[in-house]
């Protein structure tokens, strides 16, 4: 080995350090037996079974899953609409304000959007006793305020790089604009729409500082849960919870990222296998 | 150059009284301020093969996009089969188009890409199938039905995207550069499968291109088209032959273009004095021109003999020069002859005798152009 491999693996170690350990030590302290967060006190897994019995971390969990997932696909049916109208319907009347609206909340701080969603939510329910209070409802729709903007730039780009003589083609052999659109563009998007569904269900999944700012009484995610019980000191069965979520994303994205280089890799074989076949 | 095609024997544009059977009138596309397509007049016949030929911005796309429906025309008019399908939207016109990249659709099988045509008209599954198959059979894809398209070559891509566009049994069929994509020895195999299959089916064929071989060999006629108009339409030969225009006599093949004053101007012949030549053309066809006017003469490469020894006969259609350069191509020898006046000339002479067999002609040779009156054109504009 030379000095510059050296120089080279030494680094690497220290970016996954800097990446992981905080990861790492969170895992091995949710198998602390103490109830002193820092301390070790012994292997256990007695927080887990305390995490299963805290209604409050299941209930915020279970209402947080629901959230996300009303969010995402709402904001992806929307997101996908505004991505289609910027990338398919040509120089219309207010494209660039559509185009500035639709992408500002990726740059809008959050607490800016948050503030101005809570006074608007306010001035509703004076206005037309719509919404009533703040909760479910309220969060769901602030949600989706910021996450239909990254479905949209990831439906938008994906249809910029989408051959238009395919679309042409199917109006040309005989399908009117709607069914082009249901047989032939949504089925080649679809991967980035799920993908766009994904970011903003995990966007309304860790979302705290919006929805603090639109929650109600009886309404806390568990981003809201976790940060109110942090401030009054960690207790180790947030690190099991911590633990579970790490967990399943990572098995998640492991397999599916397994089966998405499975495929690449057995197309890649046809594409050679046909250009060897070629006459 | 040769063109595969037998003489035609029927020459429908040459017969007043015959009904075009696509009818282009007075058409113009304007984008904004530039204008693509600049009032373009033109008849197509049934059965025929007419390609137009341009380079990139010449207008032949947009001409193509607007028979298919994809664009509106500013102004004019378009005929297919008597009905007028100007506002007609493509997904009504009786026309279907190849498209340059295939367009296959990626997330369907061969089969499914061919049938989805026939679907859309709610055809019968049965007969859906049979119609299927028998293109495929026609394409000489029916083994190939069942794959999808990225497990494709090219040049079956480009057979699927034919038979896709085949099977509808469309009045007329548009092809956007239809064998761009293809290397050059499947290229000129596809061509003549090309022809075959029109042959056989009698549709309608208007291809565009910007490779001029490939419109020599599959067009009846050709339209040349420039700055968004139709610069001149005739045959291959006519157009290689007796070009209308400087532009075209440029476009199509190689050419020495001279300029020069018409000196002598006779019903049967015209006698060019040209300076850049250094001597006097004479062209064995009559030109409607003013005596004294500034015409060009174009020749073309092949048309000139070179010889060492100085030809008999007077002084006309005939210069003295030296070789600058030799390019030797296996079937033809390439000569930059440099003229007394500065002027360089192309000539091309087949390699009748074997290299190393005879006496060749090398550089710095002192030689003799010479060349038939019934050789050089004159052009006007």
């Amino acid at each position: 080995m030379n000095r510059r491999s050296h120089f080279v693996t030494a680094m690497m170690v220290a970016g996954f350090l800097f990446l992981y350990l905080p990861i790492v030590l969170m895992i091995a302290f949710s198998f602390n037996e103490s109830r002193l967060v820092t301390v070790w006190g012994g292997f256990s897994t007695k927080w887990y079974g305390e995490l299963f019995r805290n209604q409050q971390i299941l209930g915020a969990a279970w209402l947080s899953f629901k959230i996300a997932a009303m969010n995402a696909t709402g904001a992806t049916v929307l997101g996908t609409l505004a991505g289609l109208a910027l990338a398919r319907f040509g120089h219309f009347c207010g494209r660039p304000l559509l185009t500035g609206l639709a992408t500002a909340p990726l740059v809008m701080p959050e607490v800016i959007t948050g503030l101005s969603l809570l006074l608007l939510f306010v001035a509703m329910e004076q206005a037309i006793g719509w919404p009533e209070g703040r909760g479910i409802t309220t969060i769901t729709i602030a949600h989706m305020t910021f996450s239909m903007a990254y479905v949209t730039v990831v439906v938008q780009s994906r249809l910029a790089t989408l051959d238009e003589s395919l679309e042409e083609a199917a109006m040309d052999l005989g399908a009117r604009p709607a069914k082009v659109f249901f047989l032939i563009t949504l089925p080649i998007i679809l991967p980035a729409i799920l993908a766009g569904w994904l970011l903003a269900f995990t966007l309304s999944w860790d979302d705290l500082v919006i929805t603090s700012f639109v929650t109600g009484p009886g309404s806390s995610t568990l981003p809201v849960v976790i940060f109110s019980k942090v401030r009054l000191g960690v207790s180790p069965d947030i690190n099991a919870l911590a633990t579970l979520l790490v967990l399943a994303v990572a098995t998640f994205t492991t397999v599916f990222g397994l089966y998405m280089i499975r495929q690449q890799k057995r197309r890649d074989l046809e594409v050679q296998r046909a250009i060897a076949a070629n006459e | 150059m040769a063109s595969p095609r037998p003489e035609q024997k029927n020459e429908p544009w040459k017969d007043p009284g015959a009904q075009p059977y696509v009818r282009l009138e007075k058409l113009t596309k304007r984008f904004g301020d530039f204008v693509a397509v600049d009032d373009v007049t033109l008849n197509i016949y049934r059965g025929e093969i007419f390609c137009l030929l341009g380079g990139s911005g010449s207008g032949k796309t947009t001409l193509l996009r607007m028979m298919a429906g994809f664009e509106r025309p500013s102004e004019g008019r378009i005929w297919i089969d008597g009905a007028d399908v100007t506002a007609t939207p493509p997904y009504e016109r009786p026309v279907n188009m190849m498209f340059q990249s295939y367009a296959l659709f990626p997330h369907m099988s061969v089969q499914k890409n061919v049938a989805f045509g026939l679907r859309q008209d709610k055809v019968a599954a049965g007969e859906i199938d049979q119609r299927v198959t028998d293109i495929l059979k026609l394409v000489r894809m029916e083994q190939f039905a069942k794959r999808m398209p990225h497990q494709l070559s090219g040049g079956q891509r480009q057979r699927v995207a034919l038979a896709r566009a085949l099977v509808k049994r469309p009045k007329l069929l548009l092809l956007d550069e239809p064998l761009a994509a293809l290397d050059r020895k499947l290229r000129e195999h596809t061509q003549f499968e090309l022809l075959n299959i029109q042959e056989k089916l009698g549709v309608t064929f208007v291809v565009v291109t910007h490779d001029q071989e490939e419109a020599m060999t599959l067009a009846t006629r050709i339209g040349v088209m420039n700055h968004g108009g139709i610069a001149q339409i005739g045959t291959a030969s006519d157009i290689y032959e007796y070009p209308g225009s400087r532009f075209v006599a440029d476009f199509i093949g190689s050419v020495n273009m001279f300029e020069g004053r018409l000196v002598e101007d006779e019903p049967d012949y015209v006698r060019v004095a040209s300076d850049e030549l250094g001597g006097t053309f004479h062209v064995g066809h009559g030109v409607s021109a003013a005596p004294d006017a500034t015409v060009w003469v174009a020749l073309r490469p092949e048309k000139i003999v070179l010889s060492r020894e100085r030809p008999d006969g007077d002084g006309d259609n005939r210069v003295e020069g030296v070789v600058a350069e030799v390019a030797y191509r296996g079937d033809q020898s390439i000569y930059l002859v440099k003229l007394a006046t500065g002027r360089q000339m192309r000539v091309t002479q087949p390699n009748t005798l074997r290299t190393g067999t005879g006496e060749r002609i090398r550089w710095d040779d002192r030689v003799w152009l010479s060349w038939d009156s019934s050789s050089p054109v004159v052009v006007t504009q």
